[in-house]
């Protein structure tokens, strides 16, 4: 199709049939999208391929940034960290959210409101005030270990974001408490929209509570489930406020995740070409992710 | 849900090659970022030749960057912009100020890009001062260091500390390229309440204090109030431990001609911290506890002693009044001279591209005189060179142990600068090993290994770096 072609040519085609002219109405859009995101990032895939400490000459570095994912143990771990805290930023979150929500449909409860806001409050708050609270509540004289004291559980308190083992599931229900609110949300929405019939016909069938929800509300949370899950493993893997207010991916680098590397290594580091290739890393591995949520969980093909 | 957005999903599909085809032309057609230092006006050791005089420079506006936005050091550069507008009329100064964290990420992009800051503070160190050097971004101060006597103002520990080789790959000595106007140590501070009712003067030795801190533990006093969570507390006090044992060592190491890091003190100083964890002179919680709420915490009452720098008195001061007091770290023996880990302020420095160098200059000698050292005591900072204002200063309040404390130092030449100049990676490296020893996960002899590891590495590079640049000096 060419974009000369004369206007006849169009009055023979069916109404809804892509044209030309398309073009030129996504052109503006296009152009902000190309300047700010596509220019940047073709910027950075460039820069992914080179040696620069962000002030001499750059050397070209081939592969070896890339190389170095692989093979640096400093730039593997923070890929394994993410891809741990995805289980508590995407998957803990959906599934509270689902209990929540089938909870809620079922039971009726006074003053929904009140709650919805509650648990939705999180996703207000700027992620550093979050940050910031939850870092007073996981201090060592903080409310967590204050509250496990005064139940008599002092033996379980502990530095939480100061202990190897312990800092980064401490942050992970951090981001579990944000991401759960939202999953929520979509989910009472969700519900409200499966028809009642549905339930109505899997009670008389003799249905329970489990099996109702097995049959009834997760086939028909289908669409939700798959937009909650790309949105929080989007908003799991480019975490970095979170890390980086609470532990500056310490102990150790036992918090460390690919965004504050990317951060760290540009700006702390003068590594660059480094920062930039872990960058587009974590775009392309975020990509695959949610493509492939969108393929197996909402069963599209794309 | 049966929305066809199936022309949408093929968007990024398509976008990502189309990118990857303009990373690979921009690749191709050889353009690489950054400058290789040729641009550099300042080659030389400077331009001037007599004593710069703004008056004659006509109207101009002198871009400086700097990040003091604390208190005391905020407003005494505040009124120092001021009176040097007043005393040169048709100078503007237009500040930029950022916090410290602000500024280490965009003053590369500003420094490089076509209208520089006539006058930058850069951090010493190989990230950030030696790689200006390195891209050719600061001019050279060796002549107006004559003109102005900065040589003899400031005492060669500290000028050192602002120097970078010719050649832009050593840190520590070469060309000076910048002049710092506050000095800063690592100190004790001490509670006298605290120490009082345990039955403990301030301590003169070191063996005092280190039995001092048995003796508070049994009373059940926290010792030494620590919090690491922000992984730089610990280099502080590693240093004030290592300084102990190997004090000449440590510097010498730091400036890339010492023995390395494989040590005995090493060693030492990092079975020292662990000792002090495991008896509980440092806090149990203390890889989680903010620095901020450390300090917060020593200020109210809890604990004896608190190791960190002069940056920290006015704060402490507020709440604490005559209780508080502070000390450089005490001696082996009686009246020794005492050894600590502490520098200056970040460095004045004037850029390259800077259009008024001369008028940069002037500014950066009045920021340094004797007039301003007196406005920083005014205002509860420690000037690095001392003037007369200090001398007044009663020797029994906390500035005036400061200022002696101070002057002790530098006369002893008794300063070991920030161990993590080491290297460029070095900040990482011994923080996170530092971590590890505080949690009790890392032995002194892998701490050893680790940094000597990290600053192996570096020293193999500097030695190519100057095999590389000799040839090239010789032509």
């Amino acid at each position: 199709m060419k974009s000369t072609a004369p206007t006849r040519a169009y009055r023979r085609r069916a109404p809804g049939e892509p044209r030309a002219v398309g073009y030129l109405y996504i052109l503006p859009a296009l152009l902000v999208y190309a300047v700010f995101l596509l220019y940047p990032f073709g910027q950075s895939v460039w820069l992914s391929f080179v040696h620069w400490d962000g002030l001499t000459a750059a050397t070209p570095a081939g592969f070896d940034n890339y190389r170095d994912l692989f093979g640096d143990p400093a730039l593997r771990a923070p890929f394994a960290h993410a891809l741990l805290l995805l289980v508590f930023y995407s998957a803990l979150p959906v599934a509270i959210g689902l209990l929540l929500a089938a909870a809620m449909s079922r039971v009726r409860v006074h003053g929904m409101t009140f709650f919805r806001t509650v648990l939705f409050l999180p996703q207000v708050l700027a992620l550093i005030v979050v940050a910031v609270a939850w870092r007073s509540i996981l201090a060592p004289d903080g409310l967590l270990n204050d509250t496990l004291r005064a139940v008599g559980l002092g033996s379980l308190a502990r530095p939480w974001l100061g202990d190897y083992t312990w800092a980064l599931p401490a942050v992970g229900v951090i981001g579990t408490w944000v991401g759960t609110g939202l999953c929520m949300v979509l989910f009472l929405a969700g519900v409200q929209r499966i028809p009642r019939e549905l339930y109505e016909a899997a009670r008389m069938d003799g249905a329970g509570p489990v099996r109702e929800f097995l049959a009834v509300t997760l086939p028909g949370l289908r669409p939700q489930i798959a937009v909650a899950l790309t949105l929080t493993i989007i908003a799991g893997l480019r975490n970095f406020d979170l890390i980086y207010i609470t532990t500056s991916g310490g102990p150790g680098n036992a918090t460390s995740v690919p965004a504050y590397e990317v951060y760290h290594r540009a700006f702390e580091t003068n590594q660059v070409g480094s920062a930039a290739a872990v960058g587009v890393a974590l775009t392309v591995l975020i990509f695959a992710l949610t493509v492939t949520v969108s393929r197996l969980v909402e069963g599209r093909r794309v | 849900m049966g929305c066809p957005r199936r022309a949408a999903r093929h968007r990024p599909a398509r976008a990502l090659p189309a990118v990857l085809t303009l990373g690979a032309t921009l690749l191709a057609a050889g353009c690489v970022p950054g400058t290789d230092g040729s641009g550099a006006a300042g080659t030389g050791t400077g331009v001037a030749t007599a004593v710069p005089d703004p008056a004659k420079a006509g109207k101009t506006t002198l871009t400086v960057w700097d990040q003091e936005i604390r208190g005391g050091t905020n407003g005494e550069i505040t009124q120092l912009n001021r009176e040097f507008e007043k005393k040169y009329p048709h100078v503007r100064i237009k500040r930029v100020a950022r916090s410290f964290t602000d500024l280490k990420t965009t003053l590369k992009l500003a420094v490089s890009g076509n209208n520089p800051p006539d006058v930058i503070q850069a951090n010493q160190g190989y990230p950030d001062m030696v790689s200006f050097v390195r891209a050719g971004l600061l001019t050279p101060l060796d002549n107006y260091a004559g003109i102005y006597d900065w040589n003899t103002r400031y005492p060669n520990t500290l000028l050192n500390l602002n120097r970078v080789s010719v050649d832009g790959t050593d840190f520590g000595r070469g060309r000076l390229y910048g002049i710092s106007q506050t000095g800063e140590f690592v100190g004790l501070y001490y509670n006298k309440d605290v120490l009082r009712k345990a039955g403990l003067k301030p301590p003169r030795t070191w063996g005092e204090f280190t039995a001092g801190l048995a003796r508070l533990k049994e009373r059940g006093e926290l010792p030494v109030q620590f919090g690491n969570l922000d992984k730089y507390p610990a280099i502080h006090t590693f240093g004030v431990l290592q300084d102990q044992y190997a004090a000449a060592a440590t510097r010498d190491t730091v400036l890339g001609r010492g023995t390395g890091f494989d040590t005995a003190a090493t060693k030492d100083a990092a079975t020292a911290l662990r000792d002090w964890m495991r008896r509980g002179y440092l806090p149990k919680g203390a890889g989680g506890l903010g620095y901020d709420d450390a300090a917060k915490m020593f200020a109210s009452g809890d604990g004896a002693y608190l190791m960190t720098g002069t940056w920290l008195l006015a704060d402490l001061k507020k709440t604490m009044g005559d209780k508080l007091g502070l000390m450089p770290p005490p001696p082996a023996k009686p009246g020794g001279a005492p050894v600590t880990t502490g520098g200056q302020g970040l460095a004045w420095s004037i850029t390259s591209r800077s259009r008024h160098p001369e008028v940069a200059a002037a500014y950066l000698d009045f920021l340094t005189s004797a007039h301003a050292s007196d406005v920083m005591t005014r205002h509860g900072v420690l000037p690095a060179v001392p003037g007369p204002a200090a001398a007044r200063v009663a020797p029994d309040t906390v500035d005036g142990q400061m200022i002696d404390g101070w002057k002790r130092l530098s006369a002893a030449d008794g300063l070991v600068p920030y161990l993590d100049y080491a290297t460029p990676t070095f900040y990482d490296t011994l923080s996170a090993a530092l971590q590890g020893v505080v949690s009790g996960r890392t032995s002194p002899e892998k701490l050893a290994a680790t940094l000597q590891q990290d600053y192996g590495a570096f020293q193999r590079t500097q030695r190519r770096r100057h095999a590389q640049s000799a040839p090239a000096e010789s032509r």
